[in-house]
C-alpha cells in the first residue's frame, strides 16, 4: 500500500515479475516459510567486507598467519571464521609498493563472498567486466586509483573456482594501532583491489 | 551432488526433488541445422564502448527488496531442478542480448530462476505472464546439443608452473568459461589448482568430466597490441582449453 494506506503502491514491471514467480512458487509449497527474510538478514548482517577486513589486519600484525594466509588462503581464512559459498578455493594475492593486483569477473560475477560479501553493483555490470582486462591503469586512475607508471598490473579474472582476496598495503603511520584498529581501516574497495589504503 | 548452485549459493535447506533434466535438453534436440548459440553476451573481457563504471564506494547488499526476493528465488528453483554451477550460469547467459544489457544483476537472476522453472516444469510461461500482468521475458532456449559421454577426465596435470600454453582458438556452443578474449593466445602457467567437473559438460547434462585448473598468465600487450605495459591479466583455465604452446 502506499503511505496514505488508500491505494495500492505502483509495483515496477520487475516488481511485479519477481511477485508473480514468488506467489506461483509458493502456492506449490516450494518457498519455505521465513526462507526470504533469511536470505535477506544473512547477508546484510552476517557476511560482508568486515570478514574480510580481520582478515586482512591479522596478516598486517602476525607475520606467520601471513606467510600461511598467502600459501593457503583458504585454511588462513577459515582459522579465522570465515568460508562457505564462493569460499572454497580462496587465493590471496598481496599488493606491494611493487605490486598491485585487482580482481574482476568479466564471464559472470564471481567474487569471495564470505570475506567480502555480496558484490557491488559496479563489479556486476558490464563497464567494469569489460574494461578491467583491457585498460585497468586507466580505469583504477578513473576509479581513483592512480599508480606510478612503474607500479606493475595483475589483473585476476575469476573465471574459474579460484576466488580472489587482495591483501592491501598497510598504511605507514599505523604502527600503534591495535589488530581492531587496524581491521577498520580496511575497504572493501582495497580487497577488490580498486583502492589503496 | 546433491545440488551444486543450492549449495553454492548458501542454502542446503531448499526443497530438492527429483525432477528429471529431460525438458530442458528438449530445445537441444531441435538445433540440428541451427546457428548454435555461441559467445554469449556475457562474455565481456575487453568490449569497448559500455562507458563509464558507476563506481561507489559502498553500497547495502540489498538496495531493493525486490532483489533479495529474486535472490532467494533463484536459489529455491536452483534445488528443486538441481542445477549444477554450469546450468545455473547458462541460463543466464541465453537472455536476450538487448535485455542483459539493459538490465542488472538481480533482473538476470529472476529471468533465469523463471526461465529454470519454466523449462523444468515448475510453472508455465503463461501463468507468469498472467500473474504479472504483462510481458515477463524468458532466457532464450538451450541450443547447444546435450552432453551425453563425457569423455575421461584427466587426473594429472599435464601443464606445471612456467610451461607455456596456447588457448585453442574455439567457439564452443553453449556454456563455457573459455573468455572469448584469450582464445587463441599464448601465456604462461603460473599455478595449478585443483581437480573440478568441467563447466562446459556440466551446464548440458547429468554427465560430469573432472580436470585440473590452471592459472595462465597473459601479458596484456599481447592480448590487445596496444603497447601497454607493466600489465598482466591472469586468467584460469580448465585443462581442455589449453594445448601447449
Amino acid at each position: 500500500m502506499s503511505p496514505d494506506g488508500h491505494r495500492p503502491a505502483a509495483m515496477s514491471p520487475v516488481e511485479r515479475r519477481v511477485a508473480a514467480l514468488e506467489a506461483l512458487l509458493t502456492e506449490r509449497g516450494l518457498v519455505p516459510e521465513g526462507f526470504i527474510e533469511e536470505v535477506t538478514r544473512r547477508y546484510e548482517s552476517e557476511i560482508g567486507p568486515m570478514n574480510g577486513a580481520k582478515v586482512a589486519a591479522r596478516a598486517w600484525v602476525d607475520p606467520q598467519y601471513k606467510e600461511r594466509l598467502l600459501a593457503d588462503g583458504t585454511a588462513a581464512i577459515a582459522e579465522l571464521g570465515f568460508g562457505g559459498p564462493e569460499g572454497d578455493h580462496m587465493v590471496v594475492v598481496e599488493n606491494t609498493p611493487a605490486v598491485h593486483n585487482v580482481i574482476v569477473c568479466t564471464l559472470c560475477s564471481c567474487y569471495p563472498w564470505p570475506t567480502l560479501g555480496l558484490p557491488p553493483a559496479w563489479y556486476k555490470d558490464p563497464p567494469y567486466r569489460a574494461r578491467m582486462v583491457r585498460e585497468p591503469r586507466a580505469l583504477l586512475a578513473e576509479m581513483g586509483c592512480r599508480l606510478p607508471d612503474d607500479v606493475e598490473i595483475r589483473v585476476r579474472d575469476s573465471s574459474a573456482e579460484v576466488r580472489y582476496l587482495v591483501l592491501p598495503e598497510r598504511p605507514p603511520g599505523t604502527e600503534g594501532m591495535t589488530e581492531t584498529e587496524l581491521a577498520g581501516l580496511v575497504t572493501r574497495d582495497s580487497m577488490i583491489g580498486v583502492a589503496r589504503l | 551432488m546433491a545440488s551444486g548452485v543450492a549449495r553454492r549459493l548458501g542454502h542446503s535447506a531448499a526443497p530438492v526433488s527429483v525432477l528429471s533434466h529431460s525438458a530442458a535438453y528438449a530445445a537441444g534436440d531441435c538445433a540440428k541445422g541451427r546457428v548454435l548459440l555461441v559467445d554469449g553476451i556475457h562474455d565481456l573481457g575487453g568490449m569497448q564502448g559500455l562507458g563509464a563504471v558507476d563506481h561507489s564506494p559502498a553500497e547495502p547488499a540489498f538496495p531493493e527488496r525486490w532483489q533479495a526476493v529474486a535472490r532467494a528465488l533463484m536459489a529455491i528453483v536452483a534445488g528443486v531442478v538441481e542445477a549444477s554451477g554450469g546450468e545455473f550460469r547458462h541460463s543466464i547467459e541465453r537472455m536476450d542480448p538487448g535485455h542483459y544489457l539493459t538490465s542488472g544483476y538481480y533482473e538476470h537472476w529472476l529471468t533465469a530462476a523463471a526461465s529454470l522453472a519454466v523449462e523444468h516444469g515448475l510453472v508455465t510461461h503463461s501463468d507468469l505472464e498472467g500473474r504479472a500482468g504483462g510481458r515477463f521475458p524468458l532466457s532464450g532456449p538451450v541450443l547447444a546439443p546435450p552432453v551425453v559421454d563425457a569423455g575421461p577426465g584427466v587426473d594429472e596435470p599435464r601443464f606445471g608452473v612456467g610451461d607455456r600454453v596456447r588457448v585453442r582458438e574455439w567457439h564452443p556452443p553453449g556454456h563455457t568459461r573459455c573468455p572469448r578474449y584469450v582464445r587463441g593466445k599464448a601465456g604462461v602457467v603460473v599455478r595449478v589448482d585443483g581437480t573440478h567437473s568441467v563447466p562446459d559438460v556440466e551446464a548440458h547434462g547429468a554427465a560430469r568430466r573432472y580436470e585440473p585448473t590452471y592459472s595462465v598468465r597473459f601479458d596484456a600487450a599481447g592480448l590487445w597490441r596496444d603497447g601497454q605495459r607493466g600489465v598482466s591479466v591472469h586468467v584460469d583455465l580448465w585443462d581442455s582449453y589449453l594445448e601447449r604452446s
